[in-house]
């Protein structure tokens, strides 16, 4: 046996050694993580960059720094109403769409994580098959549809033909939620004389309230990036900026500087939403079943 | 957890059921009907059955430009993953640092398609692009309208960027989901970071990964709008994805019966995959 003093001779050098390759793991850990970080800041910076400068610039310079930098593009897009409209118009849609996403999805979710029934397991993979859906196919057919329902150029034909493929997966995120809250909780609100409704809104919404913010953010998400069908549904009166920019050719080519403006409008409220649930978005799916 | 037998949840359902079927089962079967029918004009077409079936089969732009798909969701897959999961063990678990990189590395996921491909076209240009000036200055000689190489490898980078953040959030969530005293067994054990990983992490992460190969899985295979921005299939067609060639032929050609069948099988094809993947997954988490 080795006494304290021996002990101490061995473990000094040894914890020395550790605490330097633990430093040493840290620094590589921060700088490798730095770079990736830096992967993605890049392109950001590149578009944020363009949108300061006159298009001959942007064909011209390669200038790290934004050359005669200027806010003109900005000015541009807010005093023109088919800019500005098109981008109040995209975030119509796109709250439609997580709205009415939200609406449908909640007691479905509910329905899968407590209850068995005839048919449950298809329902719910043929929801997610639609997830699977390349939007490239629907695009005709979408068009004659909502064109027959009188819903064309309407921000309610972009919500809806949306929540095709947003639908099946907030369908999923919420289930997991849902199965992570025991049962007991609900047994005892109906023996307590809740009825479902009451209990679900009063009681049981609350407790998933970080799974239904997260269930938001992936549908507001992946409404906000779609373009194909958004440009198929819409002609002038609910033209989404996506489309919009789509559109800006002009005699004389492409205006990259208003092209990057736009575009840097177009992350803002991404940014904002992303704010507002970093603290939940990482435990969204962790609980999702699979 | 267990559920109770009540076929009376069905109501519960019929939102989501009634809105679904009305996006997706109408829009499928006017597809089916075009996809058995040559249309000649208003009014005008003749049932064929398979025959447009047959032809997609045989069109070797079609072939090709599948074969590319399978090509780049392979490599997407093989690219994201390791990398996402690498990216989500470097991150710190909790704290504000913790906050500002998750902010940060979920940016690119809010960029809009065309937004994301107006980015990469100026990005990557090699004349006055950062990305392009680089790759060039360090002695490549890259320019993604000319060469078929730098327009690949262009669209997986810039996929990379844009779709990596998901499958970081959700390692990040698998590895969150892991309590702190397997954590404290492990260093008691004197564990190594590389046992700590294999048998303690990685068994955490396979739900996860199931959805995020997926959900790439998928994505990928139905890309459109980013490398049309960017190279609009060329060069040549060297960048002809399924969902390119399958607009050009519905939108540009206006072939609707041809379109139609391409579009059944493209969605049978992806059905197929997300099964197959799911299976194998699923079977792995058990064992």
């Amino acid at each position: 046996m080795m006494s304290i003093a021996e002990t101490t001779l061995v473990a000094a050098p040894l914890a020395r050694k550790r605490a330097r390759s633990g430093g040493r793991r840290r620094a590589i850990t921060a700088s490798l993580l730095g770079l990736f970080l830096i992967f993605q800041a890049l392109p950001i910076y590149w578009i944020v960059r363009m949108s300061l400068m006159t298009p001959a610039n942007v064909l011209s310079r390669p200038d790290f720094l934004p050359v005669d930098p200027s806010l003109d593009n900005y000015r541009t897009i807010f005093s023109d109403p088919s800019w500005y409209m098109s981008f109040v118009n995209q975030i119509t849609y796109v709250c439609l769409n997580t709205v009415i996403s939200l609406a449908v999805a909640l007691p479905a979710a509910y329905a899968f994580s407590r209850y068995r029934f005839i048919g449950d397991k298809h329902v719910f993979f043929w929801l997610f098959t639609n997830r699977m859906a390349p939007p490239a196919v629907f695009l005709l057919p979408f068009f004659q549809l909502y064109s027959a329902v009188g819903l064309f150029d309407t921000p309610w034909a972009v919500a809806l033909a949306h929540t095709l493929f947003v639908v099946p997966l907030a369908v999923w995120i919420l289930e997991g939620f849902m199965s992570g809250i025991p049962r007991e909780i609900d047994e005892t609100a109906l023996i307590d004389g809740y009825s479902l409704p009451r209990f679900f809104v009063t009681i049981f919404m609350p407790l998933i309230a970080s799974g239904v913010g997260v269930t938001a953010f992936f549908c507001f998400m992946f409404s906000w990036i779609e373009l194909l069908l958004a440009r198929t549904l819409t002609s002038v009166d609910a033209r989404p900026i996506v489309v919009t920019m789509t559109r800006t050719a002009s005699s004389s080519g492409l205006d990259w500087g208003l092209l990057a403006a736009a575009g840097v409008l177009t992350i803002l409220p991404g940014v904002a939403v992303i704010w507002f649930v970093r603290n939940y978005i990482a435990k969204g799916f962790a609980l999702g079943r699979v | 957890m267990h559920k109770l037998d009540d076929n009376r949840a069905w109501l519960l359902i019929v939102p989501v059921f009634a809105l679904v079927a009305f996006n997706a089962i109408i829009p499928l079967m006017t597809v089916v009907n075009y996809s058995v029918q040559d249309i000649f004009g208003p009014g005008q077409r003749a049932f064929i059955g398979v025959e447009w079936f047959r032809e997609m089969l045989r069109d070797p732009t079609i072939q090709a430009a599948f074969i590319r798909q399978m090509v780049f969701s392979g490599l997407v897959l093989a690219i994201q993953i390791p990398l996402g999961i690498a990216i989500a063990l470097l991150l710190p678990r909790s704290g504000w640092k913790s906050s500002l990189a998750i902010i940060l590395i979920a940016i690119p996921l809010l960029v809009p398609f065309n937004v994301v491909g107006t980015i990469w076209q100026v990005y990557a240009r090699p004349e006055i692009g950062l990305l392009g000036r680089a790759i060039n200055a360090v002695g490549f000689d890259y320019n993604y309208t000319a060469s078929p190489v730098a327009a690949w490898v262009t669209l997986l980078l810039m996929d990379t960027w844009h779709w990596t953040p998901l499958v970081i959030l959700l390692a990040f969530a698998g590895l969150c989901s892991i309590p702190q005293p397997y954590y404290q067994a492990a260093r008691i054990d004197g564990a190594s970071r590389y046992a700590i990983f294999r048998y303690i992490e990685l068994p955490k992460l396979k739900g996860v990964m199931t959805i995020a190969v997926l959900l790439r899985f998928m994505d990928s295979f139905m890309i459109y709008t980013e490398p049309f921005v960017v190279t609009g299939g060329g060069p040549g067609s060297s960048t002809t994805f399924l969902s390119i060639r399958l607009v050009n032929m519905a939108v540009g050609q206006f072939d609707l019966g041809p379109a139609a069948a391409f579009s059944l099988m493209y969605f049978l094809v992806i059905l197929l995959f997300s099964y197959v993947f799911y299976t194998i997954l699923k079977m792995n988490s058990r064992a």
